[in-house]
């Protein structure tokens, strides 16, 4: 579903962030990408979402290379995935429901079956009752949620989030690990890029770990090779 | 086809929604767009009364012939004969230079000036009405005539209605370039309230991009807030032109009454009308397009 291949990222001014990534990612897999801060855990993400091209290598996902699409294709490329934000990057213009419905005005969906959807994927996420609240009212981890509900509305396949828990205090960390876990359960691909140990310990996820833009076998993979 | 008519019905209605929103900046950007077009709308609609006002007066052009002084009786029946027979001539008066004096001294209030002349300084006149109207003809009709024997002068009495066509035609050209200046400021305008727009609304247009939107997606609301802008501009516009000739023929009324004629400016004719609604409405889209066009891609860099 997702594969990089000898991938190297360098950024204007010779700072490396990628170097030589090569890895697979199975469709429903969930698979947590942890390092240090630095460690290229972001702009893993970026290169999968085209917001950032790779130097050289390729990177695959569903079969197109991410890296070669015409700029025209990106925004079709993006409709496969559901992006969780460390900041959120919630509207905060508009209503909770109004937030969700965006990635299904995207594309285009008719109103009747975007609320539906709307309200299935708020209660997914437990902020049903406030669908007419404004961001700005709900508390952190509400936030994340809410995040969380835009990313799943339109059912994609894969299910990207960056630092999902960070700003979190453990108990919301541990509620939000066991949501992501349900959507994995449920077939979809889930990629975290976080570096909570205590989400990784209950999760057991397969861990890819970055440093300095390398990769870093795990203990498992060595042993399994 | 239903989706996409769905989405921009949606997008519609979401600027229409805009507008509501901010009413006072929303008026007083369409009470700018409105004056700005009032102006060369409103000229030309001056101009097109005119030119109405001048074709009734130019209905029916007559070449004047003046003869010699010396022109006697003979050379004036030779002439007439001449008039009989030419295929252009219509019909003709014969004004003897008696008349024409008498005609004078009676219209003119110069009665007593006149009666102080020793002789008649008037010559024989023929008043002739041509049968084909248009300019061209006419100017060969009157060099042919003048090349006749005895005739002094032919005057061409269409000349004052093609001067004023050519008044009317520089109008025009006044209009055009009033047009195209203030054309510019409504596209300048929807420009840099486009930009705002798109500064305001960058958080909504990056989350957009993230998650899929197509630039189509993220352009249509700018464009159609511009081309809703421009036509709300346009409609204030012709407002402003209605309630300038309303008041203006109240006026026009009461003066032609002491003149004891009826004389009163046309409106917009419902073309016209039209032609200044969709005018505005794609100057604004326009200037939509250039703005998303140029600040998106700006965003894009970053």
């Amino acid at each position: 579903m997702i594969s990089f291949s000898q991938v190297y990222k360098r950024y204007p001014g010779g700072y490396e962030a990628l170097r030589n990534i090569s890895l697979n990612i199975g469709a429903g897999e969930m698979v947590f990408i942890t390092g240090h801060s630095g460690a290229g855990k972001s702009t893993l993400l970026k290169l999968l979402t085209a917001i950032e091209r790779p130097t050289s290598g390729s990177v695959v996902v569903n079969g197109q290379n991410v890296g070669a699409l015409r700029p025209r294709a990106i925004p079709f490329l993006r409709r496969n995935f559901g992006l969780v934000f460390q900041d959120h990057k919630l509207l905060f213009d508009r209503t909770v429901f109004d937030n969700v419905l965006l990635p299904l005005n995207i594309r285009g969906f008719r109103r009747g079956e975007a609320a539906r959807r709307v309200r299935a994927a708020l209660d997914k996420v437990g902020l049903l009752d406030k669908e007419k609240a404004r961001p700005v009212t709900l508390s952190g981890g509400e936030q994340q949620r809410l995040c969380i509900a835009r990313a799943i509305v339109h059912r994609p396949a894969i299910l990207l989030a960056d630092e999902p828990t960070a700003n979190l205090d453990a108990a919301y960390a541990g509620e939000l690990g066991s949501l992501f876990q349900s959507f994995n359960q449920v077939g979809v691909t889930v990629v975290i890029a976080t570096h909570d140990e205590n989400l990784a310990a209950r999760l057991r996820p397969r861990v890819i770990t970055l440093r300095q833009g390398g990769l870093m076998t795990t203990p498992e993979e060595a042993a399994a090779t | 086809m239903r989706i996409w008519l769905s989405q921009h019905a949606r997008t519609l209605g979401m600027t229409l929604g805009k507008f509501f929103r901010s009413p006072v900046a929303s008026l007083f950007n369409i009470g700018v767009i409105g004056v700005a077009l009032a102006l060369p709308a409103g000229f030309y609609v001056g101009l097109v009364n005119l030119q109405s006002l001048s074709q009734g007066l130019a209905a029916a052009p007559q070449l004047s012939l003046f003869l010699a002084l010396d022109a006697s009786r003979a050379d004036i029946a030779q002439i007439e004969g001449r008039l009989k027979q030419h295929a252009q001539v219509h019909k003709f008066k014969y004004v003897p230079r008696e008349q024409a004096l008498a005609d004078m001294k009676a219209g003119s209030g110069l009665g007593d000036v006149m009666s102080g002349l020793a002789q008649n300084p008037l010559p024989d006149a023929f008043v002739v009405d041509a049968r084909d109207s248009t300019a061209q003809s006419l100017e060969k009709l009157r060099e042919e005539i003048n090349n006749w024997p005895k005739v002094a002068h032919v005057q061409l009495d269409a000349a004052w209605a093609k001067r004023l066509e050519a008044v009317l035609k520089l109008g025009q050209l006044a209009v055009l370039m009033l047009t195209t200046l203030l054309a510019f400021a409504l596209v300048a305008i929807t420009f840099n309230t486009i930009r705002l727009q798109i500064l305001t609304r960058r958080e909504e247009i990056e989350v957009a991009k993230l998650i899929g939107a197509t630039d189509a997606f993220i352009r249509r609301p700018f464009l159609y807030f511009g081309a809703l802008q421009g036509l709300a501009g346009g409609f204030a516009a012709w407002a402003l032109i209605w309630a300038g000739i309303y008041l203006l023929n109240n006026g026009l009324a009461d003066l032609s009454q002491l003149y004891g004629t009826t004389f009163q400016l046309h409106h917009l004719n419902p073309a016209d009308s039209l032609g200044l609604l969709l005018f505005s409405a794609v100057l604004g889209w326009f200037g939509a397009w250039m703005s998303v066009g140029r600040h998106l891609s700006d965003a894009d860099r970053r």
